[in-house]
């Protein structure tokens, strides 16, 4: 699969207390590490360990994943938003990487 | 991800049923399919004349809540990261006269449309109906120079996947009056009602005598193809058409035909045959 790209959808504006719905997907393999290969070799584990979801560097929304949790995992959480702002989105890879996004959102 | 209110729903109403003493649970669901909240799938279709049942239903109508909740929210399907991946294929050179499929094809949206609703078609070069997989080998043997697709390649998956997709909501509809194609159906039509393997099951045994009943934990439905490639959960990844029929004869405990095969095609001819009028929903979500 192509490298892991982050999507998320959320309001571009929003009322001042609004509780906005938050949606997030990543492409990833998410290899459990329980798996062989043809030859009967164990495939490495890899998958995005943890996600995180922070408001104006506020932390809104995190996560720890586990092997269990399927490929190309999908968020979804509400947050209320008070001003407007940038929501920083962040997926960490078991090779290190990290994937991160960033979207605003306007108060009207 | 299931929605933990979501899920004590579905707990609640299984118990009613439970209570109420019916197995009513088997039935497809009484639903409709609306992409996005903004375009309407037709999930129910009046047969074809010659079709034995009384009405053609996309299997999405047989997968739980939480499934069917997938396929209705483009952002949430995870088969549209393989559109995706299909657009990138559409517009990259490959092979060696160094064309693209958007070199000759342009935009797929315009070019592609309805493509997917209406193949297998008959190829007059081969004198055999074809599907979109091997119409993009086609095309990349004779027109880009490159080397064919062999079956289940990531890239073929997503190729077809993308351009199955430009048809989206458009009815299934084969032209059975091109070239053979009418022999080639009545070769499918004997394919789906033989009986075959070790536990001696036919196309039919299952998904047009049973469906709607449980084989063990699985929901039957009527097998109609219009969601393939479809990204089965299971796998967590996009699955063929040829994939699931050998997969289908494999669980009879049979031996199996290769992907392409005159058998093979001649079923997609007519197992295609009986989803008319049903909306194309590539990629569909199933369990």
């Amino acid at each position: 699969m192509a490298k892991p790209r982050p999507r998320v959808k959320l309001p571009k504006t929003a009322s001042a207390g609004e509780v906005i719905t938050i949606k997030t997907l990543i492409n990833h393999v998410m290899e459990s590490g329980q798996r062989k290969d043809k030859e009967g070799k164990p495939i490495p584990r890899q998958i995005i360990n943890k996600f995180t979801c922070e408001f104006n560097g506020t932390p809104v929304f995190s996560c720890d994943i586990e092997p269990a949790i399927s490929a190309n995992p999908y968020f979804e959480f509400t947050a209320k938003v008070m001003e407007s702002g940038k929501f920083k989105f962040s997926w960490v890879d078991d090779n290190g990487e990290t994937y991160t996004h960033e979207q605003g959102i306007q108060i009207k | 991800m299931l929605k933990k209110t979501r899920m004590l729903a579905a707990v609640a109403a299984v118990a009613g049923f439970a209570l109420a003493g019916s197995y009513a649970v088997a039935e497809p669901a009484d639903d409709d399919l609306v992409i996005d909240g903004t375009m309407k799938m037709t999930v129910r279709a009046k047969p074809p004349e010659g079709h034995p049942l009384d009405e053609v239903r996309s299997g999405w109508l047989y997968r739980t809540e939480e499934t069917r909740a997938l396929e209705e929210d483009t952002f949430q399907n995870p088969g549209m990261l393989y559109v995706e991946r299909g657009e990138e294929i559409w517009n990259t050179a490959d092979g060696k006269a160094g064309k693209s499929c958007a070199s000759c094809h342009g935009e797929a949206a315009a070019s592609m449309k309805g493509v997917g609703a209406s193949f297998p078609k008959w190829d007059a070069d081969a004198k055999r109906p074809i599907n979109i997989e091997l119409r993009i080998n086609k095309c990349r043997q004779e027109n880009m120079q490159a080397e064919p697709y062999k079956f289940d390649h990531a890239d073929q998956k997503a190729l077809t996947t993308y351009i199955k997709h430009q048809s989206l909501g458009m009815p299934v509809s084969v032209d059975l009056s091109q070239g053979d194609m009418q022999s080639w159906w009545e070769k499918g039509k004997e394919t789906y009602y033989t009986r075959t393997g070790q536990l001696n099951l036919s196309c039919a045994s299952c998904h047009e005598l049973n469906n709607g009943k449980y084989i063990r934990a699985d929901h039957l439905s009527q097998g109609n193809v219009n969601g393939f490639p479809t990204y089965r959960l299971k796998q967590a990844n996009m699955v063929s058409l040829h994939n699931r029929f050998r997969g289908c004869i494999r669980d009879t405990r049979a031996e199996y035909p290769k992907a392409f095969t005159d058998v093979l095609m001649a079923l997609e001819v007519y197992v295609t045959w009986r989803g008319t009028g049903l909306s194309v929903e590539t990629p569909a979500v199933r369990q």
